[in-house]
């Protein structure tokens, strides 16, 4: 075992055109650990997650999973960017869910999570299939695994994704405003299941969520992000019962104020 | 139309058809029509294959493939589409033997229209290609699949409903071409009818009976379409409203 | 292979055919826009006429352009009228688009959104000016490049005049080849000429639809 962080973002810069989304990022994700992001729209908070997945390209900087470059591979001895096949390895231990479910609405839900455990991992069907069944019934949706997703209201579609991530065996898990599309009642169901993840698995989890109660409870430090750097981070009792910088007061101010 | 009004239309015009037999003014004509008409649907068939491998080809060849396929999918998609279907079908039949290539016309006619009906075709996979949306990509890439295991398992499925009705359109389109290969030698309906009217002059029975046997065979695959549609899209669409 | 002579030789016979080829077009679309126009406003004017006019409509595009020409050509004859093989070849071209240009039309039409009509009715428009005024100007920007689109297509089919000896671009073309047992260069002169004039006409058309999305009309 390595004393190394599960995920190191090493200055790591994200532009549009003229608009910088995140600002030379530096942050460390320990092995284990459960990191809530908030910040106001546009704070580059949801991007973090985004290029931990590969879903976008870094413009500077290096991210380090486990240790080893994601977005870049040594060759000679210095770090040139990542091909194919050396995303795809480093990927294979980050999973995610999004905020609009992306489950494949051709497949069932017990399909869905079948798909890349078959495809990519190699795995013979019953084995994927007795891996989902056991995934779905702890996500509470033993009894709709041959469902299509347009059967299923938000937070079980949600569930389903989570189950979904979980067949891949990832050792962190990313999870974009998961709650946000949801209707306010099928909020609860959702996060109960992230919770008991929490407790059950052995996982690095690192959410951006706008469930402020929730990040409280779950995360053992909170990332306050602003303009495309973190303004503030640390535990929750302490991030939230004595906040140190301005912005932070206010956004929380004003989070609080609309319940 | 709804699919109710196309079958009541294809049982109309095949019992008109029926009842116009009854007539010897028009039973005359019936046998060496349907013979042509034969061959109107082999070329159809056989052409709207082509079509439908070209399309994706060429499709997938414009969106992923190496600036050298790209470039070649494009040229094929603009040189189909920009001259028309005579003109393809001439080319083949009349020019291609002065390079040494003789085909036979059946050959000619399959290769012509499956190819010109494939360039529309291409630009329709496109489309429903680009018009999955961009979280079924991102969730396959988190899934960490394949570029070609994302294509085959999550998007082609989703767009191939997507496809279902403008292929329907081609499919016809290319039906209605067929008549083209009558120029060709090819004693397709369209031939048959040009003949049949030449020798005896009776142009009103037999136009009207090749005209019903055109619009019966659209309807069979407007309907076969749409039916095709309605399975394939019974899984996505069900309980949508719940 | 490519004989620049006589390529050269047969060019302005080729370009005297041509023009015969675009008249034909010109004509066929006019006839086609027109009768679309007043087959969708008679759908619309006269609610009993939808069902009708729609197995008319679906009719001619079910069935093949070539058969259509012939039929036109051959009957009137028999109703003891006699038409020019090129009167008859346009006819057939225009009918044929009617079809798909009256389709064009309903659905602009349709498209407008039920909510217009009624903020019309709200105000105590005429029908007449809530048409000339409200519907049209909206109707206008999504109608202009479908028309295009067709008028592309319909070029593209005068070749089949050719079958009932007019003498257009293709029927040109083979005559030559069959007089001089040369096909590829008349054939694909031909081919060129609709390649060019239909990305040109594609380039006009993604203008056209630039210009008219460009208008704050919706």
């Amino acid at each position: 075992m390595t004393d190394k962080p599960m995920v190191r973002f090493d200055k790591v810069s994200k532009r549009y055109g003229p608009l910088t989304v995140l600002d030379s990022l530096e942050l460390d994700i320990h092995r284990g650990e459960k990191v809530a992001i908030i910040g106001p729209s546009g704070s580059g908070k949801t991007t973090v997650l985004r290029m931990l997945m590969t879903l976008e390209t870094i413009d500077d900087g290096v991210i380090w999973v486990e240790g080893e470059p994601l977005t870049h591979m040594e060759r000679n001895g210095r770090l040139v960017p990542a091909d194919q096949a050396h995303i795809r390895k480093i990927r294979s231990q980050i999973g995610m869910v999004f905020q609009s479910f992306n489950l494949f609405p051709h497949m069932t839900a017990m399909a869905n999570c079948i798909e890349a455990p078959m495809t990519v991992l190699g795995m013979k069907k019953a084995e994927a299939e007795a891996r989902a069944a056991e995934l779905l019934e702890m996500v509470g949706l033993g009894q709709k695994k041959a469902h299509y997703p347009s059967q299923l209201s938000g937070g079980q579609q949600q569930r389903v994704a989570i189950a979904r991530a979980l067949a891949m065996r990832p050792k962190i898990m990313l999870f974009d405003e998961v709650t946000s599309a949801l209707d306010p009642e099928l909020v609860g169901e959702v996060l109960q299941v992230i919770r008991r993840l929490g407790s059950e698995h052995d996982l690095t989890m690192l959410m951006v969520t706008h469930q402020m109660g929730f990040a409280k409870e779950f995360a053992d430090r909170i990332c306050f992000f602003y303009q495309g750097k973190i303004c503030e981070q640390g535990p929750p009792k302490e991030f939230f019962g004595n906040p140190k910088n301005e912005r932070t007061r206010q956004f929380l101010h004003a989070v609080l104020e609309a319940g | 139309m709804g699919i109710r009004t196309l079958i009541v239309m294809l049982v109309a015009s095949i019992l008109l058809i029926a009842f116009l037999a009854l007539k010897p003014a028009y039973s005359l004509f019936l046998p060496g029509l349907l013979e042509g008409a034969l061959l109107t649907a082999k070329i159809t068939v056989l052409g709207c294959l082509l079509a439908v491998a070209m399309g994706v080809l060429a499709a997938l060849g414009k969106l992923y493939g190496p600036a050298p396929i790209r470039w070649l999918a494009n040229l094929y998609i603009e040189i189909f589409r920009g001259t028309s279907a005579l003109v393809q079908l001439f080319w083949l039949f009349f020019v291609l033997p002065q390079f040494g290539i003789s085909l036979e016309p059946f050959t000619v006619a399959v290769l012509g229209l499956g190819l010109n009906v494939g360039a529309y075709g291409a630009e329709c996979v496109r489309g429903a290609v680009t018009s999955v949306a961009r979280g079924q990509w991102e969730a396959a890439t988190a899934l960490n699949m394949t570029r070609a295991q994302m294509l085959r398992r999550i998007i082609l499925p989703q767009a191939f409903i997507a496809m279902i009705p403008p292929w329907g359109n081609l499919f016809i389109e290319l039906l209605k071409s067929t008549a083209l290969v009558s120029l060709i030698t090819l004693s397709d309906l369209a031939f048959k009818a040009q003949q049949m009217n030449q020798t005896t002059m009776k142009t009103i029975p037999i136009f009207t009976l090749v005209l019903l046997i055109y619009l019966a065979m659209s309807l069979v695959i407007t309907i076969g379409m749409r039916y095709l549609e309605g399975r394939m899209s019974k899984g996505l669409a069900r309980g949508r409203t719940v | 292979m490519w004989d620049w002579a006589f390529t050269l030789e047969i060019l302005p016979t080729l370009a005297k055919a041509a023009v015969i080829s675009i008249e034909a077009t010109l004509i066929g679309f006019v006839l086609a826009a027109v009768l679309g126009l007043v087959l969708a406003l008679v759908r619309i004017a006269i609610p009993w006429t939808a069902w009708p006019i729609s197995v008319l409509v679906e009719l001619i595009r079910s069935t093949p352009l070539l058969i259509q020409i012939f039929f036109l050509y051959f009957v009137f004859p028999s109703f003891g009228v006699t038409l020019d093989a090129f009167t008859a070849g346009v006819l057939a071209l225009g009918i044929h688009y009617a079809a798909y240009c009256s389709e064009v039309y309903r659905a602009g039409f349709d498209n407008i959104h039920r909510g217009q009509w009624e903020a019309s009715t709200a105000l105590n428009l005429s029908a007449w000016t809530t048409f000339k005024d409200i519907i049209i100007p909206q109707a206008i920007p999504p109608i202009v490049p479908a028309l295009g689109n067709y008028l592309v297509a319909l070029f593209k089919e005068t070749p089949l005049l050719s079958a009932i000896a007019v003498l257009e671009l293709m029927q040109t073309a083979k005559i030559i080849g069959s007089e001089t047992f040369r096909y590829t260069e008349p054939i694909t002169l031909v081919g060129i000429f609709f390649l060019i004039m239909s990305l040109v006409s594609a380039a006009f058309i993604r203008a056209a639809e630039r210009l008219l999305n460009r208008r704050p009309a919706r």
